[in-house]
């Protein structure tokens, strides 16, 4: 399968899809204002990913920022890693937040109880 | 003509005076697109981080800006039928205790009732019926391109803390003015 790898801007996120290396990350910064435009691609690579995806899959986010409109297309992402759960394979979202950013841990956790996929939330401290 | 452009100076150094005062750092009026709250949020970016602020409440009031200006400029109404433009106004204001994000833009008056019963659930609630109701919104909008109406107030409201504040004047037969103030906690 063909390799995403975006680079991001003040609004748009890092995207890395590789199927062949396992590598699955969304991080930065999601804030368009037209979040589908963004989007599109990705929510197609991985409708093409989930028939047939790898027997294990860790998709990490790690965002600083994301806005409302992002945040339905992050469950979007989700709700189609949940059908892959549902065929049958493994799946674990790595949820990285800046420590003590209640707030993208809360997030995280407010998406774990709407899709059936495992969790696992990761602090990590800034550089800066 | 000398007494106009005494006014002006005048008018400009109230302004001045006026901010100052009440330590508003921002003050907009216009058009606004996703280049205008880029600037803006880049901007107040930059001033948080020279300030002495924590870092949650940095955060916080990018995020409560972001939604502010994109509330306006994917839902503010024109004046009239024919006017396209997405216009509000916009100030930041930072106080002892609080950071104040005021935005006003034009609705039409026929949509002014659903805003103000939106609003007020959204303040009727504490933080885990915002967190329900953020959830059950947000799963409707990833069903339906039309559903989450309100998934940028909630997500204010849960973020400060606070209730929202908000009036709406009526400008005319056709259309009010809706100002929200949405206040984050320094501490």
């Amino acid at each position: 399968m063909e390799v995403i790898n975006i680079k991001g801007t003040d609004d748009t996120p890092n995207v890395i899809l590789d199927k062949d290396s396992g590598q699955f990350e969304i991080s930065g910064r999601s804030l368009p204002e037209d979040v589908n435009q963004f989007y599109e691609q990705i929510l197609d690579w991985i409708d093409e990913y989930a028939k047939d995806p790898n027997d294990r899959t860790e998709f990490n986010f790690k965002l600083e920022y994301f806005n409302t409109a992002s945040s339905k297309i992050i469950l979007d992402i989700l709700l189609k890693f949940e059908e892959i759960v549902e065929d049958g394979k493994e799946v674990v979202i790595k949820w990285h937040y800046e420590e003590d950013e209640e707030d993208m841990l809360e997030a995280g956790e407010e998406y774990s109880d709407i899709v059936e996929i495992p969790f696992d939330y990761l602090p990590y401290v800034d550089e800066d | 003509m000398e007494k106009e452009k005494h006014n002006f100076l005048e008018f400009a150094y109230q302004l001045y005076k006026t901010m100052k005062t009440n330590e508003i750092s921002l003050v907009y009026e216009g058009e606004v697109t996703q280049e205008i709250t880029k600037t803006f949020t880049a901007l107040t970016e930059k001033n948080l981080s020279k300030s002495a602020e924590s870092n949650t409440v940095q955060k916080k009031v990018f995020n409560v800006m972001v939604e502010c200006l994109q509330n306006i400029s994917k839902h503010a109404d024109g004046l009239s039928e024919d006017d396209e433009d997405r216009r509000g106004i916009v100030m930041v204001s930072k106080g002892d205790d609080t950071y104040k994000i005021i935005t006003g833009n034009i609705i039409k008056n026929e949509r002014v009732e659903g805003l103000q019963e939106t609003l007020e659930l959204i303040n009727s609630l504490d933080k885990k019926g915002l967190s329900d109701l953020f959830k059950q919104q947000i799963r409707e909008a990833s069903l339906s391109e039309k559903g989450g109406a309100g998934l940028g107030l909630i997500d204010i409201a849960k973020k400060t803390g606070s209730k929202l504040s908000y009036q709406f004047k009526e400008l005319n037969e056709q259309v009010s003015f809706f100002i929200l103030t949405s206040t984050i906690r320094r501490n």
